[in-house]
Parts: C-alpha cells; sequence; structure tokens
C-alpha cells in the first residue's frame, strides 16, 4: 500500500505550443527543450527522425507534442551515473516537437546504441494531445537492426503482425540517413502503446 | 543509483483513455490494449536539468513577459509540494506551467476567443523544486474561457502542470482548478476523471500563505508515480 494516490492526469490541451515548445513556434520564450539534440560534434551516426501522427479517421494531428528519451551511441543514458545535470552542448537525450499542419514532427538526434541488458536500441516515446488524457507511451526501433530486434524482450511481447509499427524504416539521402516512424493512433496500423 | 521500478499507473486515479463526452479522445486513444512492458533503464531513467537552466523571472509570470507595466487580473501565490507515492518529496524535479489570462484567452495563435490579450502577459513559467520538493508560482489568476467540444461549453479556470519527476515513468501533465468553481459539474475533461479523485486536482485557497497587502494563495500538491520496493529483474 502507497501512503497517497496519484495526482490524476488530464490533456496538455490544445494551446502548449508557448510554454512547451516556445521557441519552435516563434513565442518569445526560451524553450527547455526541443528537436534538435545532438550538436554536430556528438559522438555517433547523426540521423534524422521523422514522421506524421494520425488520428482514427486517418487525418493528422496537427497539435499534439512528440517527447523523445533515448541513450546515447554508447548506450548510456545521461544522468544515469547520478544526479549531475548536463551541459550545454553535451548530448542530453531528451527532445521534444510540436506536429506541423501536416502532423509532421521530426529530430535531429543520433542512433542510440544499445544499452546493455538484451534489449535492442530503441527509443522511449511520449505521445500527447489534445484529445489524450493520459500520455501514451512507445518506443521506436530501428529496421537495420533486425538481428537485435529478433532478441528484443518487448518486441517480442507485441504480437508479430503488430511488431512493424514500432520499426522505423531506414533511407539514405544527401542530408545522411532518415529514420521514417508515423504513428496511427487507430486503425489497421494502430501504433503499439505500452502500460509503463 | 537503485534501479527499482516504479509502480505502475494507478487507474483508479486516472481518467480512461477514450471519455466519450470529451469528443476529442474519441478518435485520439489507441483502441487496442495497452501492451505490457518491463521497465528498464529506459523508463527508470530521464531527463535531468539544473538549477541553470531557469531564468531568474520564470517561475514570475506577472514579470516574466512584462512590456510596460503589471499585467491585468488578481495576483496570486501558486504553491505546493511535488511528493511521490510513499510521501517522499521529489526534489530538483522541473515543473512548466501555461494557462489563459485573467480573461480567460490563451496567447496562442490559434485560439480565436473573443476576449483581450493582455500585453504584459504570456503565461508560462517554470520552477525547480527545492530539496523538499516544494514550489512556489507568482501569476495572475485565470479567468475561464469557452471551447466548442458542446454548445455552451466553458472550461472551469485552470493551470496546466508538465512535470518529469526522476524518470521517464514518472511523468506527469495534468491541470490544477480552483476551489469552488461553478463550472465543474459541466466540465467533461475534469469529470473525466474519476469521482474520488477529482478534487485532487482542486488547489485549495490558503489564508495562511496568503500575503498582507498583495496575494492570495493556493496549494497544490502533486503525487507523482513511486518506486517498488524492490529492484528490477535481469
Amino acid at each position: 500500500m502507497t501512503k497517497l494516490q496519484q495526482t490524476p492526469s488530464q490533456t496538455l490541451g490544445p494551446f502548449f505550443a508557448y510554454g512547451l515548445t516556445p521557441e519552435q513556434y516563434g513565442y518569445a520564450h526560451k524553450a527547455i527543450a526541443g528537436n534538435t539534440l545532438a550538436a554536430p560534434g556528438v559522438p555517433g551516426e547523426h540521423v534524422r527522425i521523422e514522421g506524421r501522427i494520425f488520428d482514427g479517421a486517418g487525418a493528422p494531428i496537427d497539435d499534439a507534442m512528440i517527447e523523445i528519451w533515448q541513450a546515447d551511441s554508447e548506450g548510456h543514458y545521461a544522468g544515469a551515473d547520478g544526479d549531475e545535470a548536463v551541459s550545454a552542448g553535451d548530448f542530453g537525450g531528451f527532445g521534444r516537437c510540436g506536429t506541423d499542419d501536416e502532423g509532421g514532427f521530426w529530430f535531429a538526434t543520433i542512433k542510440p546504441g544499445a544499452i546493455g541488458d538484451g534489449q535492442a536500441p530503441h527509443i522511449g516515446i511520449i505521445v500527447q494531445a489534445r484529445g489524450i488524457l493520459n500520455h501514451l507511451f512507445t518506443r521506436i526501433y530501428f529496421a537495420d537492426e533486425a538481428a537485435a530486434n529478433g532478441a528484443d524482450p518487448a518486441l517480442k511481447s507485441v504480437p508479430e503482425d503488430r511488431r512493424n509499427t514500432l520499426i522505423a524504416v531506414r533511407s539514405e539521402t544527401p542530408a545522411g540517413p532518415v529514420y521514417r516512424f508515423d504513428i496511427h493512433m487507430q486503425g489497421d496500423d494502430e501504433t503499439v502503446f505500452f502500460d509503463v | 543509483m537503485t534501479n527499482n521500478p516504479y509502480r505502475p499507473r494507478d487507474w483508479d486515479n486516472h481518467p480512461p483513455l477514450i471519455y466519450s463526452d470529451y469528443k476529442s479522445t474519441v478518435l485520439r486513444n489507441p483502441q487496442k490494449p495497452l501492451i505490457p512492458i518491463r521497465q528498464s533503464l529506459t523508463e527508470i531513467t530521464g531527463p535531468v536539468y539544473g538549477h541553470d537552466a531557469l531564468g531568474p523571472l520564470d517561475h514570475d509570470l506577472t514579470k516574466n513577459a512584462a512590456k510596460n507595466g503589471a499585467p491585468i487580473g488578481e495576483r496570486i501565490i501558486v504553491t505546493g509540494q511535488v511528493l511521490d507515492e510513499d510521501g517522499r518529496p521529489v526534489p530538483n524535479t522541473l515543473i512548466e506551467i501555461w494557462q489563459a489570462n485573467a480573461a480567460g484567452r490563451y496567447i496562442h495563435i490559434r485560439e480565436v476567443h473573443d476576449a483581450p490579450l493582455d500585453p504584459n502577459f504570456l503565461g508560462a513559467g517554470r520552477f525547480m523544486t527545492d530539496e523538499s520538493g516544494q514550489y512556489r508560482f507568482i501569476t495572475i489568476k485565470p479567468g475561464s474561457y469557452p471551447w466548442g467540444n458542446h454548445l455552451n461549453a466553458w472550461r472551469p479556470a485552470h493551470i496546466h502542470f508538465s512535470l518529469f519527476g526522476p524518470a521517464f515513468a514518472s511523468r506527469l501533465v495534468t491541470q490544477m482548478f480552483f476551489e469552488g468553481d461553478p463550472t465543474f459539474p459541466f466540465d467533461p475533461i475534469y469529470n473525466s476523471v474519476p469521482e474520488g479523485a477529482r478534487g485532487r486536482l482542486v488547489a485549495k485557497f490558503s489564508m495562511d500563505l496568503t500575503e498582507p497587502e498583495w496575494a492570495h494563495a493556493y496549494v497544490f500538491d502533486i503525487v507523482l508515480r513511486g518506486r517498488h520496493a524492490t529492484p528490477m529483474e535481469n
């Protein structure tokens, strides 16, 4: 038994932009996090992750906020060895992006390394929007990690015909590697969300 | 660092994913069950910010966007303590807030409510809890505003709160309401929360913390998920 009861969750609503992602939308307020996680000098393979988010009618969700949390290229989470804060220019591992009119979002980051516990390389995702009363957890895995993905305990717990909703597809572009990760809230391609 | 996993979200205290009276929930939440996942470092670690990430006026919404004077409205103190389920304070955790102005108008570019903007008020702030998990904002009491969910729909006055806690798993986004709001019975977002838990979203007026000749104080304590007593299996 716990002493206290959890504070109930509520939606972040449609008007979070000036509070949580102000620089992205041009408000005069400093952002604490954005969608560029990795400065040019950060070690690792620099990649772009991009996608769109759709509702159950197939319409893009243009007022969602996607947050990501990931390890660095060596599988280390910032702050995991203590409580020291991350210095400017270091890889902090946290990113935040509001969606555009087409439901689009993107992150400039590095591909995370495996964290060494048998899981395949992955990125934790939190999805929020107007109409989402409890933020939703999912994960990005990487299509070019087929062997590791095949051994990943979380992926293995997902019905086989739904695993592809968690796997970002890689393409090579002149600007560098791009991983595509779309999010479908409902429908035949409904993204797997986890009860974390 | 311990690697004890976090207790699950207690669904007796949180809204359902789909709550049809709040229409936007219907197409924007999964229809298939959430799949349980064993917590790993990905879930039990989380972003860490230092106190230097904040500006000196981030906690004072009456000053942090002022251009040529003070914002219009009733100045208030909003304060409280962030705790986990075991009653332990959550120190050094980032709180982000955003809200409408005194007239019930958000500065957001898509907001169309016919109420005035305030040139001296943005409505966004941040605080890093202290060693005992305490926080304190100075702001303007937000107004109620209409929305399109149904005919004559009005949101009770509220302040949005976003917290991380110590881990990705302890993240919480919620809304703080004010005691005695007459629109509570009509608001599907407030009423999406199970009846016994709703009251914990309502800040209480505190005469003790009210400052003479200056501002009313409201107290809003926040409880995040706590940790299991035993470590994760490997």
